[in-house]
């Protein structure tokens, strides 16, 4: 067990577990933490597990533990490591089972004063127009030749198909869509399960949740973003569903095997892995971003699908209701990036798990509205806390490969959650708040209460703090769909 | 803690679900994942429509066989929306044959994604078999 004496404070907010504690690590560990949040931390195994990812062959820099950190499994939620680009390993266990998972926020011109007697025919709405819960399948199932479309185009299919604008497309990471994806890597099992369940929100920590926009930190980020004081916005947050589910679970068996073959001795076996440059490797890299593309995809249908609701509730009461795109990223994702290690700029796969992408201003690989403020960095609350909107810094790409925190991470146990907390009782406090709610499941509801998450604004206040990413707006939640 | 010889319980974890399994022997540990597995989605059936179905596992070690013995209950589950309270092992040609009996499912409060190999072990205790499982959810 890493204890509190094993860690070297480097500043108020950064940690390090240096190399020599275990024998088998090949990089240290940095931790984004304050010595008050480093207290929570320790009753979980989340930097145990970071212990554990820092021993996967070719690693470069160092393994990166954000705030919001929490036990996963293989990696900790919250972890980055970037592996040598082609020679290092890729881990499907470091990106996570649900491929791309990943936030999008849109932005509106309602206030929310105006509509707030609407907001119970929102929440309505928005269940009714966006599936969501255990088992729902979507309005659209997509045939064979259709999934392989949505696998190479990602958003670019749901373009062709009349569920996205041109702006929506320039505004998601990578523009929807990663080059190199194969679906021919993809088994029909996971095609199988990805066909109906495409527009689909699923069940567990998703949502869609609309906010009001309490306080801007950056007036000139914020406005070209397009996010005004005292407006609505809505935050998506869902993933690949089943068909990135049954991706990972293919590759992390195939890959027990192949741990054999190429000799690599890991502490966990949810951490297996493959060199970049093997078949085994490439095969998943390309089947992962089918399944990045398919969760671009599902999240821009269900962006069309919450613009429907808003149409049914304010057509005829407002004159603009539309939602605009202000960005969407992914937190579960393996990546081929570029980063300046120790001065030299070197090709990376970098594994992010529960952690945001955060580039900083000037990154070609950002739209050109952005380049000037840097990436918008998502990082939703619990359903009755507060949310925020950052951005990525230059300090963000010399010092954590480009990447920020996620959200608020867990701090309790789903069972000590689900034993302590009645969803019933819970959905009535948060109503009683002004916070709409509508939930498929009360246990469900109840494992994702906000007391089981840590402070969003402690989680916002580390990364702002350590200079990995910089404030732009608070916001707090007014309506939720929970699967 | 007095524990019978054969049972399940649900380990805090912090983000999934875990769960503990213990039992005489092998066969046993995999029936007991799978109540327990469907315990924890809280699944309910409908018991006057009866499913029959075999599966067949390639046999490798036991923690991989385990892990892909309950993936495919998850994808039934999913895919046909089928769970099984019957449940027969038997090994032939280096394949695992399972023969299950089940219902469809009426509801179910949670969803698996995934079941994951982290830390999975399944040790040999006085009493039997004991396992750790971690569900993705």
């Amino acid at each position: 067990m890493v204890s509190i004496k094993d860690l070297i404070r480097i500043n108020e907010y950064e940690w390090e577990i240096p190399k020599s504690f275990r024998h088998d690590m090949r990089v240290p560990v940095r931790i984004f933490a304050t010595r008050r949040l480093l207290d929570s931390v320790m009753e979980d195994n989340s930097l145990e597990q970071a212990v554990n990812a820092s021993t996967l062959p070719g690693l470069v820099g160092r393994v990166l533990v954000m705030p919001d950190m929490h036990q996963g499994y293989g990696f900790p939620i919250g972890g980055v490591a970037a592996t040598t680009y082609p020679d290092g390993v890729i881990s499907p266990g470091g990106i996570g089972y649900d491929i791309n998972c990943g936030v999008r926020l849109l932005s509106s011109h309602i206030a929310f004063d105006e509509v707030q007697p609407n907001l119970d025919d929102l929440v309505n709405a928005l269940n009714h127009y966006c599936p969501s819960g255990v088992g729902k399948k979507g309005q659209i199932h997509l045939s064979e030749r259709e999934i392989n479309q949505v696998c190479t185009d990602g958003s670019g299919w749901a373009l062709k198909a009349g569920y996205a604008t041109e702006a929506d497309i320039r505004r998601t990471e990578e523009g929807g869509k990663l080059e190199g994806a194969d679906p021919s890597k993809v088994s029909p099992r996971a095609k199988e399960r990805g066909r109906p369940q495409i527009g689909t929100l699923g069940a567990g920590n998703h949502f869609i949740e609309v906010d009001v926009i309490e306080k801007i930190f950056d007036p000139k980020a914020a406005q070209i973003m397009g996010l005004q004081e005292g407006n609505l916005a809505v935050q998506i947050h869902c993933g690949s569903r089943g068909f990135g589910h049954q991706i990972c679970t293919d590759y992390v068996r195939e890959f027990q095997s192949a741990i054999k073959r190429y000799n690599i001795q890991l502490p966990d076996r949810e951490l297996v892995c493959a060199p970049l440059n093997s078949k085994e490797g490439q095969d998943y890299l390309a089947a992962m971003r089918c399944a990045a593309n398919y969760a671009f995809a599902n999240r821009q249908i269900l962006a069309h699908l919450a613009r429907q609701a808003f149409e049914s509730v304010f057509a005829g009461k407002l004159t603009d209701w539309y939602l605009y795109q202000v960005y969407d990223i992914a937190h579960n994702m393996g990546k081929i990036e570029k980063h300046l290690i120790d001065g030299n700029e070197v090709k990376v796969c970098v594994h992010r798990k529960g952690a945001t992408r955060a580039f900083g201003p000037n990154s070609p690989d950002l739209p050109d509205e952005y380049k000037k403020i840097g990436q918008p960095v998502l990082v939703p609350g619990s359903m009755g806390t507060a949310s925020w909107v950052l951005v990525g810094t230059e300090s963000s790409m010399e010092r954590s490969f480009g990447s920020s925190c996620h959200g608020a991470g867990r701090v309790m146990s789903r069972k000590k959650a689900k034993k302590s907390i009645r969803g019933t009782t819970l959905r009535e406090e948060l109503e009683k708040q002004g916070i709409h709610i509508r939930a498929g499941s009360m246990a469900g509801l109840a494992e994702e209460a906000p007391s089981a998450y840590k402070d969003v604004d402690e989680v916002v206040n580390i990364v702002a703090g350590a200079g990995i990413a910089k404030k732009v707006a608070r916001l707090l939640p007014v309506a939720v769909v929970k699967g | 803690m007095n524990k019978k010889s054969t049972g399940f319980r649900e380990i805090a974890h912090t983000a999934d679900w875990e769960l503990e399994v213990w039992a005489p022997d092998y066969f046993t540990i995999l029936k007991q994942s799978a109540i327990g597995m469907y315990k924890l989605m809280g699944v309910s059936t409908d018991k006057k429509n009866n499913n029959e179905r075999s599966i067949n596992i390639p046999w490798s070690d036991q923690e991989n066989t385990l892990v892909t013995f309950l993936s495919e209950l998850v994808f039934i589950c999913e895919s046909e929306g089928l769970a099984f309270h019957k449940i027969e092992f038997s090994i032939s040609d280096n394949n695992l044959k399972v023969d299950l009996q089940g219902s469809p499912i009426i509801s179910m409060e949670k969803e698996i994604k995934a079941v994951t190999y982290h830390n999975l072990k399944i040790e040999t205790s006085q009493d039997g078999l004991n396992a750790h499982i971690v569900f993705d959810v």
